[in-house]
């Protein structure tokens, strides 16, 4: 299997060939009878008391498929479902196949409270894939730490935060931010900078991360300014950004918000082929709402672009588009997500059990060569170290990959100075 | 217009008011204290709990619009404000210096160490004593309330304006709530609620007594409205609701008693916010917006909006709905609730307990007194 | 902030901003109106207004595909067909929804607001099913894109301007038909007192489902305009409901006048509260100084003095 374990790993080598050939071969499976052994007893993969049977294993997902979050959730409910079952049609987990059980959290925090009680309680999940926003994962964080659960959480987020139960698959703050604004500082000789953000916790620390880095490099923020949720009025802001004229505007805007920002600074005569513009809050998922047009020529710092050109990528596109339909298209929160399964799937078989214990001790340092981004691999700090990347938005609502990291970028979710 | 007796009550009937609703209440009472605690395992229970928080709201609904023709559409508001307060002393009590070591300030909640507070903000200081915390879920909402009735209802302001009014000050607040983060958790609201003085509200047996607490308060809150509704202060309110001018001139103030009455049901919420925090274990700003606001007053709707008891009960059953369909199909829910709205205000104005009264209570009454026609009618609430 | 601006300079952000304050005018005017037509006129309040304006928008988004396919080569066109579409489509489900459902409800008008709520929570539901969880994108006609150069510095994007002359057509219309045409005078009747109007022959039940119907309208249409500058989605109607409510009762609820001054002074005081702090604060103390001024003057701004 393309997943390398550290020693004592109990897989033949001929079933890694085939493992391997699957997964290199594109993601178009064919349906493949488990051809794993005798599976193991199920007495000795699951302790404690995991809705594992001697074929099956139940897992959760969690997502927002009503309220004002279904927008934004809808893509790692599908690429959830698309890698479970992958992963069935390769033989499972440990020979059992995967089952889920899809919860809504409707878009409110309590109410996702409650299901991942439900799913953690009562269905004995072995592990959650679920969460977008940080307030939801907040309000679960104490149900998975107190019953032990596992989730994996696919979204950037903030950082500020370590638990021994999440398994963090998208970047923390400092992977987007660092690396994007050291690439327009050298490629763009940015000076001055404009930072705006939606008005809650992940713009908030992100901008503040942004602005540290920006002072320690001895340049300038000239404006910082926030809106509420929902704000659908810029008009004010870019009037005052075309006061400062700001070398960069940079901008963390969410949700519906974003695409009145992005049509506003286009009707403004702001050409984003001469303002540059780097967001982090806009993946191609949100493109498809403002319109490639409004948008052509702004940067993103992501880890993941559809338009990635490696082998993963593109099984992983061709699979994904075959599951749910031609014209879809993939973020990087989306991709993040077809992640979590896969590493849970490596780090059960390796630790050989389902036992939430087992799972967390044999995560560290699991690898994955066959994302669709490239390599990842865990941290022991439980996000994932990977590229930081930046694309050109074109026209047709994709991105251009123009840079990324040499290396892969270490998970600091704590970082030293930037508090 | 309601179905009051016609002469005043006896005292304990101010509590208790007809026949039918002593029947409802008692079956309430045994639902909640015997009934759902016995056929529910604590995971349940513990949702359960969470619905008859949101009861608190649609009982203190039942007075101010029910009772008082007030329709406040910011009744989250008064919820988030009494939830807030509890959350405050929980943060407190779990963010203490040893727990919090590794925040660059130790010793103040997490979220204002990212926001790189390095003290405790002078309005949190008085929540690290439980006494203050609980005087402050009830005052602190019903000073709102107060502030608010008292300048809107001198004014004669009433009606839809109040209704959008309220609706406005919501959205002000949780603004406000998300904006400043630093001193209230913005978006993610107060989490990681873990200890009540020392005892860990998580555990299996606190969620059993949480929930028992809960129900006896509910209990005692419905008895309170009761006692309002039934004594002189609630026929003035009807009076007041169905002709204001009227009771004006006949010599009362009639904003005092609005006033009161909005108190009261600010009150009632709070205390329901203060118990769902102590449950759920967090504190949201969602709840200070204006969806929950209005839900909570569906709640009331379907429950009936002339019955404590029901409104207890259409909190339960609404919630209870929600949470299967959204379970079974996730993508119906909204339609089962919408359809759920139309069809209540529609058809049952009175709700589920006007339903009870016309048909399942004349017909009981029969069957207890062998078809006397005189219990029938002076049970029937015309409109 | 305006050190080391030239005097010029200075000038044209003003002028733009004093368009910004305009545009944002025309906007809560536009999501106000019908409003105002059904909330004012009829005293119902309708909690799905915001689900008729996104139906205009979904609206806009298929007269746009249509066209894309069978009529490219009048492509540019299709926005003021969408506008067409648009009404005629709020009008027709506004229609359906009075005859079905509000007809029953005027002498309740706080349950109106009730049963409005459960209407815009089916609608959601309804377009999330046909249209998807996710934001469509409405493609613009490149005529409505980019901005007028009036000078060097001062540029005035071009939907705005669009915005803000839709707006006083609109409004033209609506005090026209409401003061000059015949319907306008019965509507008016039905207002000031249904029992004689009914005896002097108007047909109540007639105007009314008329009325809600173009309140409906108007609604749709201002959705329509607003793909132009906001999100097409399921629950985008939310994000106004609270900013037209508002404008309505700053306004005085029976007055369109009112509507119109409250509108322009909400819209200028939050325009030119923006530019001086941050968008969040001047969200919150344009919402509390309209709060304050209610308190002081619950009826609004203006109040149609009639003798009750």
């Amino acid at each position: 299997m393309t997943i390398r374990y550290s020693a004592g790993s109990r897989l033949t080598k001929a079933w890694k060939r085939f493992l391997g050939a699957a997964v290199i071969g594109g993601a178009a499976f064919t349906p493949i009878p488990a051809l794993a052994g005798p599976a193991l007893p199920t007495s000795q993969v699951n302790t404690t008391g995991l809705a594992v049977t001697d074929d099956t294993v139940t897992v959760g997902i969690m997502h927002s498929v009503t309220g004002t979050m279904a927008i934004s959730e809808t893509g790692s409910v599908q690429a959830e479902k698309l890698a479970i079952d992958q992963i069935n049609a390769m033989g499972g987990v440990l020979g059992r196949k995967i089952k889920f059980i899809q919860e809504d959290g409707a878009s409110d925090w309590p109410t996702f409270a409650e299901k991942s009680k439900k799913l953690l309680e009562k269905d004995k999940v072995a592990a959650v894939f679920g969460c977008w926003t940080s307030a939801s994962r907040k309000a679960v964080l104490p149900v998975f730490e107190k019953d032990n659960g596992l989730l994996y959480y696919p979204t950037f987020y903030e950082g500020l935060e370590e638990s021994p139960n999440v398994y963090y698959t998208g970047q923390e703050a400092t992977q987007q931010i660092l690396a994007g604004i050291d690439w327009v500082v050298k490629e763009k000789g940015a000076k001055t900078f404009y930072l705006l953000g939606s008005d809650y916790i992940w713009p908030r620390t992100s901008n503040k991360i942004a602005r540290k880095h920006i002072e320690k490099n001895g340049l300038k923020v000239v404006g910082e300014e926030y809106f509420p949720l929902g704000h659908t009025q810029f008009n004010s802001v870019i009037n005052k950004i075309k006061l400062k004229k700001p070398d960069v505007i940079y901008a963390i805007i969410v949700g519906g918000s974003n695409v009145a920002f992005y049509k506003q600074l286009k009707a403004a005569g702001i050409d984003l082929n001469k303002q540059t513009l780097l967001t982090i809050s806009v993946t191609e998922d949100e493109i498809r709402g403002i319109g490639g047009e409004n948008i052509v020529g702004a940067y993103a710092a992501m880890k993941y672009f559809q338009s990635l050109d490696n082998p993963n990528n593109k099984a992983f596109v061709k699979a994904f588009k075959d599951k749910w339909g031609q014209d879809i298209v993939i973020g990087d929160v989306t991709q993040a997500a077809y992640l979590g399964a896969w590493l849970w799937k490596a780090a059960v078989e390796k630790a050989q059990s389902f036992d939430v214990d087992k799972v967390r001790a044999a995560s560290t340092g699991i690898e994955l060569t066959t994302a669709p981004e490239g390599y990842v691999r865990i941290h022991k700090n439980h996000h994932l170290w990977s590229k930081t990347r930046i694309g050109r938005a074109r026209a047709d609502g994709q991105y251009d990959v123009i840079y990324e990291t040499k290396d892969l970028m270490e998970p600091d979710p704590f970082p030293k100075g930037y508090q | 217009m309601t179905s009051h007796p016609h002469v005043l009550p006896g005292r304990l009937a101010y509590f208790t008011g007809s026949r039918s609703e002593r029947g409802a209440l008692l079956a309430f009472a045994v639902l909640i204290l015997v009934l759902l605690p016995l056929g529910l395992d604590v995971f349940r229970l513990n949702i359960f709990g969470k619905y008859l928080t949101y009861a608190f709201v649609a009982v203190g609904l039942v007075l101010c619009w029910g009772l008082g023709g007030i329709l406040s559409l910011g009744q989250g508001v008064f919820f988030g404000l009494g939830g807030y307060c509890m959350a405050m002393f929980l943060k407190l009590e779990a963010s203490d210096p040893v727990s919090t070591a590794i925040q660059s300030t130790p010793g103040i909640p997490d979220f204002m160490d990212w926001n790189q507070l390095t003290a405790l903000p002078w309005f949190w200081e008085p929540f690290h004593s439980l006494a203050f915390t609980l005087v402050a879920v009830i005052v602190v909402p019903t000073v709102f309330a107060f502030v608010l009735g008292s300048a809107l209802f001198h004014r004669r302001v009433g009606g839809v304006y109040f209704a959008i009014i309220t609706q406005a000050v919501a959205s002000i607040l949780s603004i406000l709530i998300v904006g400043q983060q630093g001193l209230t958790g913005g978006l993610n609201g107060i989490t990681d609620l873990r200890t009540l003085l020392g005892w860990d509200i998580r555990s299996d047996a606190a969620k059993y007594v949480l929930y028992y607490v809960n129900a006896f308060l509910l209990l005692a809150v419905i008895l309170g409205g009761a006692y309002i509704r039934n004594c002189k202060l609630g026929r003035i309110l009807v009076g007041i609701r169905d002709q204001e001018d009227r009771v004006r001139f006949t010599g009362y103030n009639v904003a005092a008693f609005k006033t009161f009455i909005f108190c009261v049901a600010a009150a009632f919420s709070a205390i329901g916010g203060a118990m769902f925090t102590l449950q759920v274990g967090f504190m949201s700003p969602t709840f200070v917006g204006i969806v929950p606001s209005i839900e909570m007053v569906v709640f009331c709707a379907v429950g009936g909006r002339l019955s404590l008891v029901g409104a207890a009960v259409g909190t339960l059953v609404v919630n209870f709905a929600k949470t299967t369909f959204s379970e079974s199909f996730p993508e119906l829910w909204l339609f089962a609730m919408g359809a759920l709205f139309i069809g209540v205000v529609s058809a049952f104005p009175l709700g589920l307990a006007g339903l009870y009264e016309r048909h399942l209570a004349p017909r009981l009454s029969r069957w207890r007194q062998g078809g006397s026609a005189a219990a029938v009618l002076s049970s029937t609430p015309g409109e | 902030m305006f050190d080391g601006y030239t005097a010029s300079e200075l000038v044209s952000i003003f002028v733009m901003q004093g368009f910004a304050g305009l545009i944002l005018f025309s906007v809560f005017l536009l999501m106000a109106l019908g409003l105002a037509i059904i909330f004012g006129q009829m005293g119902v309040i309708n909690m799905a207004h915001g689900e008729f304006m996104i139906l205009g928008a979904y609206m806009t988004y298929l007269t746009s595909h249509v066209f894309k396919g069978a009529f490219p080569g009048i492509y540019g066109a299709y926005f003021l067909v969408a506008i067409v579409v648009a009404a005629l489509a709020g009008a027709a489900l506004g229609w359906l929804l009075e005859w079905a459902l509000i007809r029953h409800l005027y002498h309740r008008p706080l349950d109106t607001l009730l049963a409005t709520w459960g209407v815009s929570m089916i609608l959601q539901q309804i377009y999330r099913s046909i249209f998807g969880a996710r934001e469509v994108g409405v493609e613009l006609p490149d005529w409505l894109m980019g901005a007028f150069h009036l000078s060097d510095t001062i540029e005035l994007p071009v939907n705005g301007v669009f915005v803000f002359a839709l707006t006083a057509a609109i409004s033209t219309i609506i005090l026209f038909m409401m003061f000059r045409s015949r319907w306008g005078l019965q509507v008016r009747a039905v207002v000031q007192n249904r029992p004689m109007a009914g005896a002097a022959g108007i047909n109540g039940t007639r105007v009314d489902r008329m009325t809600f119907a173009l309140g409906c309208g108007v609604a749709s249409i201002a959705g329509a305009a607003f793909t132009m500058i906001g999100s097409t989605g399921p629950t985008a109607g939310q994000l106004y409901i609270v900013d037209t409510f508002l404008v309505v009762v700053f306004g005085g609820a029976q007055s369109l006048f009112g509507t119109i001054a409250s509108a322009f002074s909400i819209s200028q005081s939050q325009s030119s509260l923006e530019f001086f702090m941050s968008g969040s604060m001047a969200k919150v103390f344009t919402l509390l100084t309209v709060v304050g001024i209610l308190l002081l003057r619950p009826q609004g701004l203006f109040v149609l003095k009639m003798r009750k």
